[in-house]
């Protein structure tokens, strides 16, 4: 078990870092809002979802209704659908900390689970259960800390909420490096200035989303599919 | 009061939806089990989509009547884009892009 947590901390050092600070601007971004840390203990605990938590933020200020932040939710963690699948016989495998597992699949630990190959002389299943656990107690902790010190931060941190836009860029790049076309990232691109621009700020997200979806489903190959054929 | 309660009804329906999510192809498929072509479909071109359009969701308040209603936002954009292509490093490139842009709302 020791051996095991001790590679686990080393592989999980990248997620440490990305999560303590996402999760601190969280923390003051909720805390500023009028909920204290409770609350983003609470929200990092069972909704446990980078980007999605930072638009809550928005949602509960801004008096969304439940359709709506059902929606949201819908459209900004949809992409999570696809990631069990990589790992379906993998966690199924796992047995009784297999629902942990679903239930931890964020983009950081799914990066992670993606490229691990636990050596030789540890157990791989507590080896992966350890790097899913430690990233989401890394998130928690962050997330708590921002909450407290929200309350009595030392410095102005207006601006803090940035974080979100860079990870949602961050997330873009790597798509954008990975993809071998870039049809889908400019159709959103596309989607979402027209609908901004046509529908104005405050109810453009989900008719976008729609919108990127309906262009997207016909026509062409595949990345995969055409790879198949190419070779 | 009741404002918190529909606070809490909120983060339910968020953590509900998002469990589900990552539950649906362990409920749906079974061993060996292959996803629709639709959904494979969706599953390789929505994510850059949703991702672009998520960023437009948070550049949404750009204004460009002065300087800075604009600058900030575009420059802390770029800077991140251009961190992260430079170095790959994604706590880098997030924490690079935010302080400018924390830097520059003040000056501008």
């Amino acid at each position: 078990m020791k051996q095991e947590l001790r590679y686990a901390l080393r592989r999980t050092l990248p997620v440490f870092c990305g999560y303590v600070f996402l999760g601190v601007a969280f923390g003051v971004l909720l805390s500023q809002a009028g909920y204290g840390w409770p609350w983003a203990l609470l929200i990092s605990v069972i909704v446990y979802a980078g980007s999605m938590q930072f638009a809550l933020v928005g949602l509960i200020t801004g008096g969304a209704g439940v359709l709506a932040t059902a929606l949201m939710t819908l459209a900004v963690n949809g992409r999570h659908l696809f990631y069990g699948v990589t790992f379906l016989e993998r966690f199924r495998a796992m047995g009784k900390a297999c629902p942990y597992m679903v239930f931890s699949l964020t983009d950081e630990t799914y990066s992670l689970l993606c490229s691990e190959q636990t050596p030789p002389g540890l157990d791989p299943d507590r080896t992966l259960l350890l790097i899913s656990a430690l990233d989401q107690l890394y998130w928690v902790a962050g997330s708590v800390l921002g909450g407290v010190l929200g309350a009595s931060l030392p410095f102005d941190a207006t601006g803090i909420d940035f974080a979100m836009t860079a990870l949602f860029l961050v997330i873009f790049t790597e798509q954008w490096l990975a993809a071998r076309r870039h049809r889908p990232a400019l159709i959103g691109l596309a989607a979402g200035l027209v609908c901004l621009l046509v529908l104005g700020q405050d109810r453009f997200i989900i008719p976008a989303m729609l919108l990127a979806a309906a262009l997207l489903i016909p026509g062409g190959r595949n990345d995969k599919e055409e790879a198949r054929h190419e070779s | 009061m009741k404002a918190e309660l529909h606070t809490l009804l909120l983060i339910l329906v968020c953590a509900g939806v998002t469990i589900a999510l990552r539950a649906l192809p362990f409920l749906a498929l079974g061993r060996g089990g292959q996803p629709p072509a639709l959904v494979r479909r969706l599953g390789e071109r929505l994510p850059p989509a949703v991702m672009a359009i998520l960023v437009v969701y948070c550049l949404r308040g750009t204004s460009f009547a002065a300087l800075s209603g604009w600058v900030p936002a575009l420059a802390a954009g770029a800077a991140t884009v251009a961190l992260h292509l430079w170095r790959r490093n994604t706590l880098l490139s997030i924490a690079g892009g935010t302080l400018l842009y924390m830097l520059l709302i003040r000056c501008l």
